[in-house]
């Protein structure tokens, strides 16, 4: 029978990648998850735990894709302690993807959130000029910087890490090199994945100087395919409509940034 | 002339005969102009209770292989008084509140929340087959619905519908008595308690195991409910069950639905789904030179 991209698909992990002390990237064979567009996500299932949406993490193996998870509550515990040999269930691919624009390209990820942006990255044409900034909190939770350059090999690049400490790379928030680095030179695209308010602070510093931005939002999801509600921000749903927004449509959103909703659908700020 | 879409329920007129039913996106008021926007006749709300519920861990919806949704959400909900609040600004969208309890004290106060709210009408959930206390639980005790029906009808003054589904009893009992005890009208049918096992690691997907299919593998039976339940008692009826089409729709009006709710479809068309039915049965009416919903509701009992 042909695969029911709705229902849970039965995939084996094959290799563990400790990435920090809390990271881990999770590589699994699959017909589908290595093809899918940057930005879209899966519903993974971790069976006697919970179901989760994830970004689809590229893998530099033919045929397999990854996703990467930091330990945080429960259920990304869950994934986190998936050993080689340890089966998942994945549903998907779902949402939409980034648009791809050229010529001087702005990439922001804090955390996983720089999972859609390596993805990206393999769809940037060899004439772009690409500008990676990983935002993380200090040294120790610092990942992704060789694979971005590695994947920006043949590119007019540069890969900036800011650590809130400054225990690596230039210290300060991720959202202050944006403001500099968006007043400084006109992109002709900003990308960003992470925290609300990295994503929110950076789609204001592009908006503002109508410079094309788009944010991948993150929220409480269940169904994946628009039916239950959960992860609607404003009059949007996150996993059918997005997860990929334009900051004009964001700037108009009056959740975005400020509010999401918890378990039971009552706002809560963040 | 060209015909018309517009319907009544009893006393509910609409403007449009295909509402989103309840459990399906209904927590932002925003969503709920977007559907209405969209071509809904009208938007059901999530069951509220009393109090907030988180619902159940995921897996909580999926499909089902041969096709339809299997799901066990557990009802969450923000609580009736919160959601209450949300929708208090409303004027334009008709707003039909789902509400989900264990004895008619909840209903009542529930209610009361929703007094300064635009409330086209009340749909009781007595058919829930996924959480226990309430749902099938209430459906499949006369003596409850009687009690739950009774109050509500004494609570206020907008219509009440019952929402049935096909628990331990005979549903037809349930409807029986919700109309002895002044139901305004009937939708039948609510998901059908199911479930799906993975063969790889041999366990239920659900993580409450039990949930309730819905989607197109279960309008045959929702239809053969709406027939049975309009051959035998004199009561509007609200079709609901795998409608994703035009011809399911009208499909449920000649079996006695004076309008259809859908939800599954939703995640398979996605929410274009209500203007496409629309269109639908406005060329269906055109064709068959019916000028109204009421002229097509119930003729397949005729033939």
């Amino acid at each position: 029978m042909q695969r029911n991209l709705n229902h849970p698909t039965i995939v084996t992990i094959e290799k563990v990648i400790d990435e920090t002390p809390t990271v881990r990237t999770l590589v699994f064979s699959d017909d589908i998850m290595p093809n899918v567009l940057p930005g879209q996500f899966a519903m993974v299932w971790i069976p006697g735990v919970n179901e989760l949406p994830m970004s689809v993490m590229i893998s530099k193996e033919t045929g397999k894709a990854a996703f990467t998870v930091r330990k945080h509550g429960p259920s990304s515990t869950g994934l986190f302690n998936v050993p080689v040999g340890g089966q998942i269930g994945i549903r998907g691919p779902y949402g939409n993807s980034f648009d791809l624009r050229e010529g001087k390209l702005l990439l922001v990820g804090g955390g996983t959130g720089l999972v859609p942006m390596m993805r990206l990255l393999t769809f940037v044409k060899s004439t772009d000029d690409v500008t990676v900034l990983i935002g993380a909190k200090s040294k120790d939770e610092v990942f992704f910087e060789d694979l971005a350059n590695d994947l920006l090999a043949n590119n007019s690049h540069r890969v900036i890490v800011s650590t809130d400490d400054g225990s690596y790379g230039e210290k300060g928030f991720v959202t202050d090199l944006v403001e500099k680095l968006t007043n400084e030179t006109h992109f002709d695209a900003v990308y960003v994945c992470g925290p609300e308010i990295m994503m929110y602070k950076t789609v204001q510093s592009a908006h503002s100087r109508n410079i094309f931005v788009q944010a991948s939002l993150e929220r409480m999801m269940k169904c994946g395919v628009g039916i239950c509600g959960s992860c609607c921000v404003g009059e949007d749903l996150a996993c059918r409509d997005g997860t990929v927004f334009d900051g004009e449509h964001l700037s108009a959103n009056k959740e975005f940034g400020h509010l999401h909703r918890n378990k039971a659908g009552i706002l809560e700020n963040y | 002339m060209e015909p018309s879409i517009a319907t009544f329920i009893g006393k509910i007129q609409l403007d449009k005969p295909v509402m989103l039913a309840s459990g399906i996106l209904g927590i932002s008021l925003d969503v709920f102009k977007r559907l209405y926007a969209s071509g809904a006749g009208a938007v059901v709300t999530k069951s509220l209770s009393t109090a907030p519920w988180d619902g159940y861990p995921n897996p909580t919806i999926f499909s089902v292989k041969g096709g339809g949704w299997i799901n066990a959400v557990g009802l969450s909900n923000p609580g009736a008084s919160n959601f209450a609040k949300m929708i208090e600004p409303n004027q334009d969208v008709p707003i039909v509140v789902s509400l989900v309890g264990s004895v008619p004290e909840d209903f009542e106060t529930m209610v009361k929340q929703f007094e300064n709210c635009k409330v086209k009408a009340y749909e009781l959930n007595l058919s829930c087959p996924h959480v226990a206390k309430v749902g099938l639980e209430v459906g499949d005790d006369p003596g409850l619905v009687k009690a739950i029906v009774s109050s509500m009808k004494n609570a206020t003054t907008v219509p009440v519908i019952a929402k049935v589904g096909l628990g331990t009893s005979n549903y037809l009992n349930t409807v029986s008595t919700a109309i002895d005890s002044g139901i305004d009208a009937i939708t039948a049918i609510n998901t059908v308690r199911a479930m799906a096992i993975d063969v790889e690691t041999k366990r239920p997907i659900l993580s409450n195991k039990y949930g309730g299919l819905s989607g197109t593998p279960i309008k045959p039976i929702a239809l053969r409910c709406v027939y049975e339940i309009s051959s035998q008692y004199d009561i509007p009826i609200i079709g609901c069950g795998g409608i994703s089409t035009w011809e399911d729709a009208v499909e449920f009006f000649l079996a006695g639905a004076s309008a259809v709710q859908l939800g599954s479809a939703i995640g398979d068309n996605w929410i274009g789904v209500f203007d496409d039915i629309n269109r639908g049965i406005l060329r269906y009416m055109e064709r068959k030179g019916f000028a109204t919903i009421k002229e097509m509701v119930g003729l397949a009992k005729k033939s």
